[in-house]
């Protein structure tokens, strides 16, 4: 599949917003979707659709076996050595909240050491918080540096004898810094502490390799690999499926239920109460089907591309900042203009069918160090071209002409 | 929806000239809030006197050029005004952004008038509604705190 012509492949591009033609710069935030993707969804509800897992009928078995194979498809996809170590969860939300709940639960106490950085994406900062709250766990930030970077040296600073578990993530979604995950994997081996990485902006954008990278837990969210929303994949090595005790409690994780004791089912399935996303997990055979025929590594060099292209048409302009500038960015472009709060940027760029999220992105522990309340975000989807990046930054001349600044 | 409806002159002034900013001498009651969404501030200073007129008010801020407008140009239309003017003046304002409504009291000055209205093409952009009225919101609750 040929990425010069990929638009076509998203329905969504077919209209226009304001009279033009759309420019999704909000991938990072929730990436569109390939007709590939929505026909399953729809083929998937007229013609295979049951509960999975439970039933025994003709529609239950093919539901469950095609559920069932897409869990093959993502161990393969990851690299991951078991099947067993891909739970479905409802998003990388939900994932991290399970690791900490679990883990929590058995491994941390008053005192114990949770490390984080100052780059999180609030979905990996208050899940642990709780454990903070109730068990008296204590919250290390390794710091960020005038870059946007969190550098090895920085971890291994904040690394005591009271660190239990390292939950770091492998982008960011703000300064688009692409952290040295192995090297803090194998920095944490050393001193057998466990590490969790939140892969929502890695895993779109990069090649994920659960091999190679030797963490514990790797916590992705679908609907921004082209996926649907609703559904969240949760990578947790072995020894740790079958160690941690199970997250919520409900149908399907149980082994066996009486009226004074219950005992619960193993692998995976401990994890994964009640109904289970169907036609999503379904349908996200295709994303990574999609991804596959282009090839991770292809899109990855096209999105740096057009956000290198990016970057220095906005470098151009004096009265643009860009945040942060790591030594490895990924598909992330965070920026200001000067007199103009980013709430207003993105309602004028909005008026040029130019989609792109503004606030503070869910980090406000990273906004709070920058000294700024909130940011402008354009982010970047294998669907952008360099075309896309001149209407971006000619729709943000116009923001100045607009405020006469 | 022009966009140039939206960003008029007196709001873009306002936005950048924000009348009575700062945190007013003598205040008798204050209240402040933020967006979540965008992470704008808005905290209101006021000072009310025996016949429950606002004598004075300001505010400290920051934020977009609507939300940054409407609270200094809340302060304008406000300030020496008593509750039973500042309660109507607040409910019309707020039915003007969220139910697209005519302003309807009718002491307000033909400048009070355009400037006011000025905020209102506002009801085109739901997602700007709360920049517009959170410090109208805010002036109720401040003057509810005593």
């Amino acid at each position: 599949m040929e990425i010069k012509n990929i638009k076509k492949e998203f329905p969504i591009f077919k209209q226009k917003i304001n009279g033009k033609p759309l420019v999704y710069l909000d991938s990072a935030n929730s990436s569109q979707k390939p007709k590939v993707v929505i026909d399953k969804i729809s083929n998937f509800y007229e013609t295979e659709f049951s509960n999975v897992g439970r039933s025994v009928h003709t529609l239950a078995v093919k539901a469950t076996n095609r559920f069932e194979a897409v869990r093959d498809k993502v161990k393969q996809y990851i690299n991951a050595k078991h099947r067993e170590e891909i739970i479905f969860t409802k998003g990388a939300t939900e994932g991290i909240n399970l690791v900490a709940s679990s883990f929590g639960k058995k491994y941390i106490n008053k005192g114990d050491e949770i490390l984080v950085t100052e780059l999180e994406h609030h979905s990996n900062y208050v899940p642990w918080h709780y454990l903070r709250s109730e068990k008296g766990a204590v919250i290390k930030f390794a710091q960020v540096n005038s870059d946007g970077d969190v550098e090895i040296d920085e971890i291994k600073k904040q690394i005591t004898n009271k660190t239990k578990i390292i939950a770091i993530t492998h982008i960011s979604n703000v300064t688009g810094a692409v952290l040295p995950i192995t090297k803090i994997v194998d920095l944490a081996k050393e001193r057998n502490i466990p590490v969790l990485i939140d892969g929502t902006q890695g895993a779109p954008h990069s090649h994920i390799d659960m091999q190679k990278i030797g963490c514990d837990f790797y916590a992705i969210s679908c609907h921004k690999m082209y996926g649907p929303n609703g559904l969240g994949i949760l990578y947790m090595k072995k020894k740790w499926v079958d160690d941690l005790p199970p997250y919520q409690g409900g149908g399907g994780m149980i082994d066996e239920v009486k009226q004074d004791s219950i005992t619960f089912a193993e692998e995976h399935t401990k994890f994964e109460a009640g109904t289970m996303q169907t036609a999503e997990v379904v349908s996200f055979a295709e994303a990574l089907n999609f991804i596959e025929k282009i090839g991770i590594k292809n899109i990855a060099s096209h999105e740096n591309e057009v956000l290198e292209y990016g970057l220095e048409k906005l470098r151009k302009n004096n009265s643009v900042n860009i945040i942060g500038s790591p030594k490895n960015r990924g598909s992330v472009l965070c920026f200001t203009i000067k007199d103009i709060h980013p709430h207003d940027i993105a309602t004028i760029l909005d008026d040029d069918g130019v989609a792109i999220r503004a606030g503070h992105h869910c980090c406000q522990i990273l906004h709070d160090k920058l000294g700024i309340a909130a940011t402008a975000r354009a982010s970047i989807g294998v669907y952008n071209n360099k075309e896309d990046m001149d209407i971006f930054s000619e729709s943000i001349k116009n923001c100045q002409k607009v405020f006469q600044v | 929806m022009e966009l140039k409806e939206l960003y008029q002159e007196i709001i873009l002034d306002h936005g950048k000239n924000p009348r009575n900013k700062g945190k007013c001498e003598g205040f008798t009651n204050d209240a402040k809030a933020h967006n979540t969404l965008c992470g704008d501030k808005v905290h209101i200073y006021l000072k009310l006197n025996k016949d429950k007129k606002i004598e004075d008010l300001s505010f400290e801020g920051e934020g977009c050029a609507i939300s940054l407008a409407s609270a200094s140009i809340l302060t304008e239309t406000v300030k020496g005004k008593d509750l039973s003017f500042i309660t109507r003046v607040s409910d019309d304002f707020i039915n003007m952004i969220k139910n697209k409504k005519k302003i309807t009291i009718n002491s307000l000055t033909p400048d009070q008038m355009t400037t006011i209205t000025s905020l209102s093409g506002v009801q085109e952009f739901p997602m700007r509604v709360k920049c517009a009225t959170m410090a109208w919101h805010t002036l109720m609750s401040a003057i509810e705190t005593k």
